[in-house]
């Protein structure tokens, strides 16, 4: 009955979704008020309907009813609790209920946060937000409704959640994650909206640029919660693993990673607009190809779900219509588009686009990785994929040099930059980076490692160009200096703490990729491995028993120079539900390093495979994104975005006189 | 020329000149990384280059497994039902990696052994790599045998006995 009831509130939410596309905008066309006021409405009714369906699937999930396909293929009636709420989202077809729950709150959220825009407008972002929502609630309707029943043939045990997925980190990872993929529609209803109405002005950009930000935010968390899951999680010790599935989510955050900064520049000086509207087309049109390949089967991956050509065809098939429409739109109307505004070579606008440029060639190279094996096979080229050294060879060197940049950029003003700027701002950061490589290379003198240096001096460089930048700006104001360090624009701060995470995860990254030690060797009870200067003795298996799983647990007794540090207990575990042996690593970290152990096989006699990592300053990765993300949310929070005040003709006349 | 329009044309000289650098260098990068794949009877008749950064797959014949008793290595041979290979190894085995199982070897051919640096097996049980359930498919069409699930029935590799 529940699951029926669920089913029937989709397809009410597709009928609210269509007429959301409809009336809306037919009503912005013919000037009907009252038809474009029904959007905020329409808007709410498909977000309550989504939810109940939503809410509808999680009490199938709570009551373990097997009668519904889905819950019997993801559940198990012995999960406990919280990963039977997590399960909702543990396969193709809920996982796709979640993202249109999270494209319908969006919807929502902009219909709540939007009474400050000209109505004309908001009718226009949420008819395009209503078209895309009909794409996908036809799509699960026609391709994958979780509600199907499994009638008469019940099973009376589900085949449980995929032990992989019974973790903590499964419960934030894929709603946080979405939140960033979904929520670059946004931004793309937005520049479609503007695109429609031939208004690309600043305005344009202040409306849009905190849910870019936003969606950016939740995307940056979403995929450093990914990588720190799959770093404890898949026994491997990596963090990235240039996977298809990374590379798809990895894609929409470059583009949209240039996205804010060009927004940036659109909204404070009139130029690059026609760029940034690609942008914010391309974010979504990205986000969109992740999901066709994640959901089509094209590819192979830990992230793929169950293989079915139907899906695939029709998410081509809307994608295409997606792309296709909106760059044709964008073809007829954005020659239009005319900057009002120069800038000079030295300036602020030039290192934004250099900025853009790099975050573009990178996100190309990445998209040719990912799609050059699909490509080659399609051609009859042969089964070929493309290795983690071909990324990285792009990756690396375009990151460093995107550093470099921000600390140059960082120095400059809009419009133009006189030379003696550079030097009065950056000297200090300079000799903090000189002197921060050369410490870091004497610290690991007998191995040194150039890369290593470098990377430890770009990011000591980006975070000490954000606080020296913070301390001349708070010095140029009146008053005292420390009261004004405090008395920033909240657009600073998030600028300042998303660069200077962007400086904590460069020397994370950097440093653990060069000066981690791996070791996997074989161990009887009693042995003891040293490795990176500490001492692992392998004392023995321990049966234990979870929730769910039976356990082999190894004691591993860490010490350094004699001196006790920690008990590791990495696990084997047999879930009760059947199925095949999980590694579940067993870390100690801190600030400094991580210990990470990892058991591989019983080889007979007591002995057993032990995967060892010493790995330096690894946790300073997702310290660094988390840095990021925080920023990403004080700018979305900012009150001036939200302020009803027309100051959208300001910045126009200002670049007129500048021009 | 006016100045906005001399800009702007330096811009996108300049775009240009740097995208297509960049498109060069991802091309010839690309043409040095990728990695290509070859069945266990490609490798076992040596159409598969010494010394080259390839991929393997197929599935690990049941009762070739063996392990050292000292360190970490271990042998097995991979198959498509037509012909067998000869894999080494040192390093932890992923969890799923058993015998009969369908897996995937990263690595090279060296004097008619498979050299693998990286051992992939599937992820979940209901799933085989595609490359190998397309390798194992074309081996039974060669040898007449009606499409089933792939690995099934390899343990008697040679051996009629399929179902």
């Amino acid at each position: 009955m529940i699951a029926e009831l669920g089913h029937i509130t989709l397809i009410i939410a597709l009928a609210l979704s269509v007429l959301l596309a409809v009336i809306p905008m037919w009503g912005s066309y013919s000037n009907n008020a009252l038809w474009m006021s029904s959007s905020r409405s329409l808007a709410t009714g498909m977000f309550v309907f989504v939810a109940i369906s939503y809410g509808c699937l999680t009490i199938n999930f709570m009551e373990s009813d097997f009668t519904v396909a889905y819950v019997a293929a993801t559940s198990n009636s012995i999960l406990p609790w919280y990963y039977k709420l997590s399960a909702v989202w543990g396969g193709h077809e809920g996982s796709f209920l979640l993202w249109m729950l999270m494209l319908a709150g969006w919807t929502f959220t902009v219909a709540c946060l939007s009474r400050s825009l000209p109505e004309i407008i908001v009718a226009r972002v949420l008819a395009v937000l209503g078209f895309l929502s009909i794409g996908f609630l036809l799509f699960m309707l026609l391709t994958s409704n979780p509600f199907d029943r499994l009638l008469p043939d019940t099973p009376s045990e589900g085949r449980d959640l995929n032990p992989l997925l019974q973790d903590p980190a499964f419960i934030f990872h894929p709603p946080i994650l979405y939140m960033g993929y979904v929520g670059l529609s946004v931004a793309f209803a937005f520049a479609v909206a503007a695109l429609l109405s031939g208004r690309l002005d600043s305005a344009w950009a202040r409306w849009s640029r905190p849910w870019a930000t936003a969606a950016w935010a939740f995307l940056s968390l979403g995929i450093a919660l990914g990588s720190w899951w799959a770093y404890y999680e898949l026994g491997w010790g990596g963090w990235w693993f240039w996977d298809p599935v990374e590379n798809a989510v990895f894609m929409p955050w470059l583009v949209a990673t240039a996205l804010i900064h060009s927004l940036a520049v659109t909204e404070k000086r009139g130029v690059f607009k026609s760029w940034t509207i690609l942008l914010a087309i391309f974010s979504f049109s990205l986000s969109l190809l992740g999901t066709f390949l994640v959901r089509s089967g094209v590819i192979t991956s830990v992230h793929a779900f169950a293989t079915d050509p139907e899906r695939g065809v029709f998410i081509l098939a809307f994608l295409g219509l997606v792309v296709g429409g909106s760059l044709l739109l964008y073809a007829i109307k954005a020659p239009t588009i005319r900057a009002t505004a120069t800038f000079s070579w030295v300036s602020r606008e030039l290192f934004l686009l250099l900025n853009n440029i790099l975050l573009a060639v990178l996100m190309l190279t990445v998209l040719l990785g990912t799609l050059y094996p699909l490509i080659a096979d399609a051609m009859g080229l042969g089964r070929i994929s493309v290795g983690p050294p071909f990324f990285n060879l792009f990756f690396v060197p375009i990151i460093l040099t995107l550093s470099l940049l921000l600390g140059l950029g960082a120095a400059t003003q809009w419009k133009s930059t006189r030379g003696e700027r550079f030097s009065n701002l950056l000297l200090i950061p300079a000799v903090v980076s000189v002197v921060m490589g050369i410490v870091v290379a004497s610290l690991y003198g007998e191995n040194f490692a150039w890369k290593g240096a470098l990377c430890a001096a770009l990011g000591a460089w980006v975070m000490s160009v954000t606080f020296t930048d913070w301390w001349k700006k708070a010095k140029a104001k009146r008053g005292s200096t420390i009261a004004q360090l405090f008395n920033m624009t909240p657009s600073f701060y998030s600028m300042a703490l998303a660069h200077f995470g962007l400086g904590v995860a460069i020397i994370g990254g950097g440093l653990s990729s060069v000066y981690s030690v791996q070791k996997d060797v074989r161990m009887e009870p009693g042995e003891t491995v040293s490795v990176a200067q500490y001492d692992f003795k392998f004392e023995g298996m321990l049966a234990v028993d979870g929730a769910n799983y039976r356990a082999d647990r190894g004691q591993i007794h860490v010490s350094k120079d004699g001196e006790f540090i920690t008990i590791l207990g990495p696990e084997k575990r047999h879930y009760l539900s059947g199925g095949n042996m999980m590694t579940e690593a067993a870390i100690d970290s801190n600030l400094a390093r991580d210990l990470y152990v990892a058991m591989g096989e019983h080889l007979g006699e007591g002995a057993w495979g032990v995967r060892i990592y010493v790995k330096p300053f690894v946790m300073w990765i997702w310290l660094g994104v988390l840095f990021m993300g925080l920023g990403g949310f004080v700018a979305a929070a900012d009150k001036r975005y939200r302020s009803k005040t027309k100051r959208s003709n300001a910045p126009q006349a200002s670049a007129i006189s500048a021009a | 020329m006016h100045p906005v329009r001399k800009q702007r044309l330096y811009i996108v000289l300049f775009i240009v000149g740097f995208a297509s650098v960049a498109i060069g260098l991802m091309v010839f990068a690309l043409s040095e990384n990728i990695n290509l794949f070859y069945p266990p009877s490609k490798l076992a008749n040596g159409e598969a280059p010494d010394n080259v950064n390839i991929r393997g797959g197929g599935c690990v014949v049941p009762g070739s497994v063996e392990r050292s008793k000292t360190d970490l290595g271990v042998r097995f041979a991979l198959t498509d039902g037509l012909a067998k290979v000869p894999v080494v190894f040192s390093g932890i085995l992923p969890d799923l990696f058993s015998e009969g199982e369908a897996v995937v070897v990263n690595g090279k051919m060296l004097a008619g052994v498979f050299q693998a640096e990286q051992v992939l097996a599937k992820h979940d049980e209901n799933y085989t790599p595609p490359e190998v359930a397309d390798a194992v498919g074309q081996a039974n069409a060669e040898k007449g045998v009606q499409h089933q699930a792939t690995c099934e029935g390899m343990a008697m590799s040679g051996n009629k006995t399929y179902k």
